[in-house]
């Protein structure tokens, strides 16, 4: 299992987090994720290893485009 | 301020000034409109491209999405003054929320300022600053006065005084000399300090501390997720009712323009963003407070049980007493001097490990010459006999006495007796109990001072269980209890207690794990450095200090009270806004003050959580 945190920059608005955050959750290979507005962070839980997290972040970081254009995922 | 917040006032202030403008002149028709619809470009266009955008991306009911319906729908009505200043209103609204989250967040973020930035790590004879991630375990660092500890370790040389204040709140410094274990995130004051570093920058208690903290924000309180799930409906339904209201009141009555007002009146009030980001916003500064007074929240969710505390349970040894057994009294017989008592004993009992025989040899205090002892006998549940300076010392209970064939004064005092003899002759006994804590009283009547009720369990005897109780005014106690007792006991508790109260179970999280984590919330204290406790319970307390438990308390309830104000005051606002909007008693001005204005309003709120203690 891998967790592992990211910076969020420009995540400006926390219905937004909060979207985003149910969006990833719906993601194939996440078990659990959570975006935090506050500490503009965003934990990714997953079963895989590093390699399988990295290309399931490929689809993190399209998921938020399609979410929250503005925000951007610091990797 | 940020560059951003900068350019979002300049737009605001320059189609403020453009729309003044507009509504002096006397135009007419269409120049009209050309003259309104430049100052709503330059504030509305960002939230007209991101509707239209974010439509593209399938996201329908978004604020943006709805600011610009309800503001083209004013437009295409003709009430284009309304149609500008809605806009121009969101913005202030918007811009006022940006920087009021930011400069919380700015101060959430200063609380939790105990990140080492770099060690200086003696390396090759020569220090060199690195990241602190960097250092090895076993390798040296040194510490200069006025510097965070960067990692935890062992003190090598020097010594100084260290302000523990950013881990458990406490303001009186601590002594460090060679030897002593020193925690990450404390603050060097004095002296200089080489340190041997004892785990990697990854297991040390900075980092375990703020991993704890920045997770507990993803632990949500039930009044979180309940507004995360009104908003998931709200949103729509207000939708919705706009549309009906659009739609079916004019095909009976007539009059579209009126209806369709009103129904834009309706998208206006849609947004639920005072309540997502206020009541998160409330629990996180409530957590953050606590942290900076020692008390480690792991999630909003125990502060909201924290709140309805209702039955503190505590363990006794090591939560309400020191957990240090101490030489109380001595009792001598005639013509035996306390010194010589103690000694014997002392020298019996100088290999034994037992807490009774180690407190006897730190009361005696001088270097113990094994060669003045052998023959050493520990007989389990008696005591010792030992042959000291040639002759045979029998100390341990009254049962040893008995089975020696003595039956010796039994002391006026409460606590463990230790009765010793020489050669068969007498001594004295020996009086050894744990003392109480002096915050514990305190606490107790704190804790009692707001109604809760206040239990003790302990393994020990009734007689010991009853003079703490008497001392610290407990309202009840239960003694002589088993590990496994003391789960049943609680579960007893658990069914007594109010279905809406809850209850805490206070222990120093070594031996009570699963007392910890079947109470409601699971407090374990003087953590600094014990990564069990850190692990096992809910809330954890830094040091030893009791009185942070009536304090953690008192942020909870000021927490919750400040969520359940933004919690009806937002609900409160919106409700009377849409029921106006609805008759047309309501204009898109108080609209846009129910939307942005009860969002700025319930985070100003919510920051008071962040302020002074």
């Amino acid at each position: 299992m891998m967790k592992k945190t990211y910076k969020l920059i420009d995540l400006d608005c926390a219905n937004c987090a909060q979207k985003m955050e149910t969006a990833i959750k719906k993601l194939d290979g996440v078990t659990d994720a959570s975006v935090s507005f506050l500490t503009q962070k965003m934990t990714i839980e997953t079963d895989g290893d590093e390699a399988a997290l990295n290309e399931l972040m490929k689809k993190v970081v399209k998921t938020c485009k399609r979410v929250e254009p503005d925000c951007q995922i610091v990797l | 301020m940020t560059r951003k917040n900068k350019k979002a006032l300049a737009r605001i202030l320059v189609s403020a000034a453009l729309l003044l403008a507009a509504a002096l002149l006397p135009t007419e028709g269409w120049l009209r409109w050309v003259t309104f619809l430049v100052p709503y470009a330059i504030v509305g266009w960002d939230v007209l491209w991101k509707a239209v955008r974010n439509i593209a991306h399938g996201q329908v009911f978004d604020e943006n999405f709805l600011m610009a319906l309800a503001t083209v729908g004013a437009m295409a009505l003709g009430e284009y003054s309304e149609a500008v200043g809605v806009m121009l209103f969101y913005q202030v609204g918007e811009l006022f929320q940006s920087v009021a989250v930011g400069r919380s967040r700015h101060s959430i973020a200063q609380l939790m300022d105990i990140r080492p930035d770099s060690a200086r790590v003696l390396r090759d004879g020569a220090a060199q600053e690195i990241d602190p991630e960097e250092v090895a375990v076993g390798e040296k660092i040194l510490v200069r006065p006025g510097e965070k500890i960067p990692l935890d370790g062992v003190v090598t040389e020097g010594s100084s005084s260290l302000d523990t204040a950013a881990l458990t709140g406490e303001s009186l410094p601590r002594n460090a000399a060679v030897g002593d274990l020193v925690a990450s995130g404390c603050v060097n004051l004095t002296g200089v300090l080489t340190v041997e570093v004892s785990k990697p920058y990854g297991e040390s208690t900075v980092a375990k501390i703020l991993e704890l903290v920045e997770n507990a924000a993803s632990k949500k309180a039930r009044a979180e997720n309940f507004i995360t799930k009104f908003a998931r409906y709200y949103t729509p339904a207000v939708v919705i009712g706009a549309a009906l209201l659009a739609v079916v009141p004019p095909l009976f009555v007539g009059g579209w323009s009126e209806w369709i007002h009103r129904a834009l009146i309706f998208l206006v009030i849609s947004c639920p963003c005072a309540l997502v980001i206020s009541i998160p916003l409330s629990f996180f500064g409530g957590i953050g407070g606590a942290s900076r007074q020692g008390i480690l929240v792991k999630g909003g969710n125990y502060l909201e049980l924290l709140a309805k505390l209702e039955t503190v349970v505590f363990d006794k040894t090591g939560t309400l007493t020191e957990g240090v057994f101490r030489l109380q009294y001595l009792y001598p017989t005639e013509g035996v001097t306390d010194a010589e008592l103690l000694e014997t004993a002392a020298l019996a009992e100088c290999h034994s490990g037992h807490p009774i025989a180690q407190s006897l040899r730190r009361a005696y205090g001088r270097e113990i010459d094994p060669d003045r002892v052998s023959n050493v006998a520990e007989a389990p549940g008696l005591g010792v006999s030992a042959t000291v300076d040639g002759a045979i010392v029998h100390a341990g209970n009254e049962k040893l006495m008995d089975s020696l064939g003595l039956v010796p004064p039994k002391p006026n005092a409460l606590g463990t007796v230790v009765y010793v003899t020489k050669n068969g002759k007498y001594l004295g006994s020996a009086v050894i109990a744990d003392s109480i804590k002096p915050s514990a009283q305190e606490a107790v009547k704190a804790l009692k001072a707001r109604g809760i009720q206040t239990v003790m369990l302990t393994g020990d005897s009734q007689g010991a269980a009853e003079t703490a109780g008497s001392v610290l005014h407990l309202d009840e106690l239960h003694a002589e209890l088993l590990p496994g007792d003391k789960v049943e006991q609680l579960e007893t508790l658990l069914q007594r207690k109010s279905p809406k109260g809850t209850l805490a179970y206070v222990g120093d999280g070594v031996n009570d794990a699963p007392v910890l984590s079947r109470a409601d919330i699971g407090i374990a204290m003087g953590a600094m450095g014990s990564d069990a406790a850190l692990e096992a319970a809910d809330i954890v307390l830094m040091d030893d200090d009791l009185t942070k438990l009536p304090a953690a308390m008192d942020i909870s309830r000021k927490c919750l009270r400040i969520v359940r104000q933004n919690i009806v005051l937002a609900l409160t606002i919106k409700a009377l806004c849409l029921i106006l909007g609805a008759f047309g008693l309501a204009s898109m001005w108080e609209a846009v003050f129910a939307d942005v204005g009860v969002a700025v309003i319930a985070i100003l709120n919510a920051s008071r959580m962040l302020g002074r203690k």
